[in-house]
C-alpha cells in the first residue's frame, strides 16, 4: 500500500464522529501555514520602518535598514511555500496569466509584485543609492561592479540629486504603508472569505491578520536588531528597544482586543457551529490557541511590556526580557497562523466531527521544507547585510 | 473699485470651475468604477443561464425513496474512475440515526458502497434515513468563485465543471465548497468532483448514479421546462437544499430533509 493512503487510513480510524469522506485528508498542511506567517513578517517590519521614516521617529533609526532589508529577505521566499504546495507547481504561472477575477487568490501575484518590485526593491534603492555610488568608486574588482551594477548607472551623487532620492523614497514609504496594509490584510480575506468555513469567514480576519502582522514584524526586527548588535560586538541601544517595545505593546494590546472581541462576537452569537468550534478550541487546539498563542504569545508578553513601560529596570535585564518577549511574540503570532489554517481544517463542515493533522518530517509538504522556507530568509538576510551594510552607509545631512 | 469687483469674479468662476471639474471626475470614476465591477463581476458572482436553447440542470433527491444499497457511489466510481480508497468520493450516502435521546448517529462507511449495518439498537431508536450527497451544481457556487485560474467552471447548462488541464492544484475549491464534494485526485494530481456524467449528458443519456438507482431516489432534469419531471416533482413537494443560509444557489433539492442534515 502506498504510505499516503496508510497515513490517511490511519487518520480515518482515528477521526472523531462523522466527517466527509473526503475531508480525511487535510488540504493545506504546514507550508500554508508558513506562509501567513512569513508575509506577516514582511508586512509588520515595513510598518516599523515606515514609522521611523514617516512620522520621523529618529530614535528608530538604527532599525530602518535592518527592517527594510528584513522585509526584503522574507518576501524573497514568500511565494515559495505556495507554489511547493500545488498539485501542478508547473502551472502556477497561469495565476498571473490568467487570473480568475472574482477569485481572492488570484490577486496575490499582483499584491506581491506590486509590494517587491514597487515598494520595496525601490525604496531600498533610493535609501542606498548614493552609498552604493560611493563603494563603487572605493571598492575594486568583482565588488566594484557588484555594486556599479546595483546602482542601475545612476552615478550622480550631487546634493540636487540626492534629496530627490531621499524626496522620492519618502513617497515610496507613503505609497508603501497602505501596500503593506493591503498585502497582509489581504492575506487575511484569503481565509475570512471562504463562507463554507466558519472558523474563518469573520469579516474580522483581515483586520486580525493584519494587526498579529505588525506584532510579528516588530518583534522579528527587535530581535534582528539584538543579534545584529551582538554578532558586531556593539552596545545594544536601550533606548532603541524601550521605543520598539512601547509600539510593540500598543499593537499588541490592539491585537489581543481585536482578536478577543471576535470570540467574544463568535462565542455569543452561538450559531451553528458554535458547538463544534467550542470542541474545537477546547480539545485539538487547546495547547496551541490557549497555551501557546494566548498565555506564551500574547499574556506574558503584555505583561512583561506593560511592567517595562512604568519601571526601568537595569539595562541588562531590559535587554534580556525584550529579547525574550520578541521571541515568545513570534512563537505566538506563528501559533496564531497554526491555528487559523490547521484549526479550520479540523473539524468537518458536516459540523459533526473530527479529523487530524500529523505533520511528516520529509517530503515537500513536512516540517523540514517548512523549516527551509523559514531559515532561508534569514541566510538572505546576512547576504544583504553583507552586501548593504547599514553601518557603513554615507551619512547624509538632514 | 471695479478692479477689486473683477478679481470677484474671476474667482467666482474659478470656483465652479473647480466644482464643475471635481464632479466631472467623480462621474467619470464613478462610471468607470461600475462598469468594472459589473464586467468582472469582482464582488458579487453568480451564474445565469445564458442559452434559452439549453436545458438548465437540477437535481432532485427523494430521501423517503433512497434505501442505502450504494450501488449510486459505486457505479459512480466505476464511469468516472474514482480511487476505490474510502477517501475519494463524487457521491456517496450518509446514515442517519436519531436516538431516543435525541443525539443523532451519523455514518458513511466505505461512502456506503458496501451497503449499511444498523449499530444501533432498534429499542433506542427514533427514526433512521439515508441521504445520498453529490455536487450540488450551485449556481453561485463558491468554487467557482474562489478558483484563482478560472479551471472551474458553470457549462451552458449549469454544470460545474473542471479543466483538469488546467487546474494548478491549490485546492482553495475543496476548502469553498461546503458540502465536502471536492478531492484532489491522487493520480491526476488536480481537484475532482461530480460532473453529473456530463459526458453521459451530452449522449442524452442518464447520469451513471441515477441509471442504477433501483428506487428512483434520484432524478436530474431542465428547471427551465416548466412541463419536466422535475419541475413537476418541485411542485407537488416540499423541498430544500442544504445549507440554505449560505446562499450558494444550490441547485440540488431534497424531498423530506430533515434538520439533522448538513
Amino acid at each position: 500500500m502506498e504510505p499516503h493512503y496508510q497515513h490517511l487510513y490511519e487518520i480515518l480510524a482515528n477521526a472523531q464522529g462523522y466527517i466527509f469522506p473526503n475531508e480525511i485528508d487535510l488540504q493545506w498542511g504546514i507550508l500554508i501555514v508558513v506562509y501567513p506567517f512569513i508575509t506577516g513578517l514582511v508586512a509588520g517590519a515595513f510598518i516599523l520602518a515606515s514609522l521611523e521614516r514617516v512620522f520621523k521617529v529618529k530614535i528608530l533609526k538604527p532599525t530602518y535598514q535592518i527592517a527594510l532589508l528584513t522585509a526584503l529577505s522574507f518576501l524573497l521566499v514568500a511565494t515559495m511555500p505556495l507554489i511547493s504546495h500545488l498539485s501542478q507547481p508547473q502551472r502556477a504561472y497561469e495565476i498571473m496569466i490568467t487570473p480568475h477575477s472574482s477569485s481572492a487568490m488570484a490577486i496575490f501575484g499582483f499584491v506581491y509584485l506590486w509590494y517587491l518590485m514597487v515598494v520595496l526593491l525601490l525604496e531600498i534603492w533610493f535609501d542606498y543609492r548614493h552609498s552604493m555610488v560611493v563603494w563603487s568608486n572605493e571598492k575594486k574588482g568583482v565588488m566594484k561592479w557588484v555594486y556599479k551594477i546595483l546602482t542601475l548607472g545612476v552615478s550622480d551623487i550631487s546634493p540636487r540629486t540626492v534629496k530627490w532620492d531621499r524626496k522620492l523614497g519618502y513617497i515610496i514609504t507613503v505609497v508603501g504603508i497602505p501596500s503593506a496594509f493591503i498585502l497582509h490584510g489581504y492575506v487575511g480575506f484569503i481565509f475570512g472569505s471562504i463562507k463554507a468555513n466558519p472558523w474563518w469567514s469573520t469579516p474580522l480576519m483581515p483586520i486580525i491578520f493584519l494587526f498579529s502582522a505588525m506584532v510579528s514584524g516588530i518583534s522579528l526586527v527587535m530581535l534582528v536588531y539584538m543579534v545584529i548588535s551582538h554578532i558586531r560586538k556593539k552596545v545594544i541601544d536601550v533606548n532603541v528597544l524601550d521605543a520598539i517595545g512601547k509600539y510593540l505593546f500598543f499593537v499588541l494590546i490592539l491585537d489581543f482586543t481585536l482578536e478577543g472581541l471576535d470570540q467574544i462576537q463568535r462565542i455569543y452569537e452561538a450559531e451553528e457551529s458554535f458547538e463544534i468550534i467550542k470542541l474545537l478550541v477546547s480539545g485539538k487546539l487547546y495547547l496551541t490557541l490557549f497555551v501557546a498563542q494566548g498565555l506564551v504569545g500574547t499574556i506574558i508578553p503584555l505583561i512583561t511590556l506593560a511592567f517595562l513601560q512604568f519601571y526601568k529596570h537595569k539595562i541588562k535585564l531590559r535587554k534580556t526580557m525584550y529579547f525574550i518577549v520578541s521571541i515568545l511574540v513570534l512563537i505566538g503570532v506563528y501559533s496564531m497562523r497554526w491555528n487559523v489554517v490547521i484549526g479550520g481544517q479540523l473539524f468537518s463542515k458536516s459540523f459533526s466531527g473530527f479529523t487530524s493533522f500529523k505533520v511528516g518530517l520529509i517530503g515537500l509538504d513536512g516540517t523540514l521544507m517548512a523549516a527551509f522556507w523559514l531559515v532561508l530568509p534569514i541566510g538572505i538576510l546576512a547576504f544583504l547585510l553583507w552586501l548593504l551594510p547599514p553601518w557603513k552607509m554615507v551619512e547624509e545631512e538632514e | 473699485m471695479s478692479q477689486s469687483t473683477s478679481a470677484m469674479g474671476n474667482e467666482k468662476i474659478k470656483s465652479s470651475r473647480r466644482k464643475f471639474l471635481k464632479s466631472a471626475a467623480t462621474l467619470a470614476g464613478a462610471t468607470i468604477g461600475y462598469s468594472w465591477l459589473k464586467s468582472s463581476q469582482v464582488l458579487l458572482f453568480a451564474a445565469e443561464p445564458k442559452d434559452e436553447s439549453l436545458p438548465w440542470y437540477g437535481i432532485v433527491i427523494d430521501i423517503e425513496k433512497c434505501i442505502g444499497c450504494g450501488s449510486c457511489a459505486k457505479a459512480c466510481k466505476k464511469e468516472n474512475d474514482v480511487p476505490i480508497e474510502p477517501f475519494f468520493f463524487r457521491t456517496w450516502i450518509e446514515q442517519y440515526t436519531v436516538k431516543n435521546d435525541g443525539s443523532v448517529n451519523i455514518v458513511s462507511p466505505n461512502g456506503g458502497i458496501d451497503g449499511f449495518e444498523q449499530t444501533v439498537p432498534d429499542e433506542d431508536i427514533f427514526k433512521s434515513f439515508f441521504v445520498p450527497k453529490m455536487c450540488n451544481h450551485c449556481s453561485k457556487s463558491p468554487c467557482i468563485q474562489v478558483c484563482p485560474v478560472g479551471a472551474t467552471y458553470d457549462s451552458p447548462e449549469g454544470v460545474v465543471l473542471i479543466d483538469e488541464k488546467y487546474c494548478i492544484g491549490c485546492r482553495y475549491c475543496v476548502q469553498a465548497c461546503p458540502y465536502g464534494c471536492r478531492f484532489i485526485h491522487p493520480v491526476k494530481k488536480v481537484a475532482n468532483k461530480c460532473t453529473l456524467c456530463y459526458h453521459r449528458l451530452k449522449k442524452n443519456l442518464t447520469p451513471a448514479c441515477m441509471e442504477v438507482c433501483p428506487t428512483g431516489a434520484r432524478m436530474y432534469g431542465n428547471l427551465r421546462d416548466k412541463n419536466s419531471e422535475l419541475v413537476k416533482f418541485l411542485k407537488e413537494h416540499t423541498t430544500q437544499v442544504l445549507r440554505p443560509n449560505l446562499n450558494t444557489g444550490a441547485k440540488l433539492y431534497y424531498n423530506a430533509l430533515s434538520s439533522e442534515v448538513r
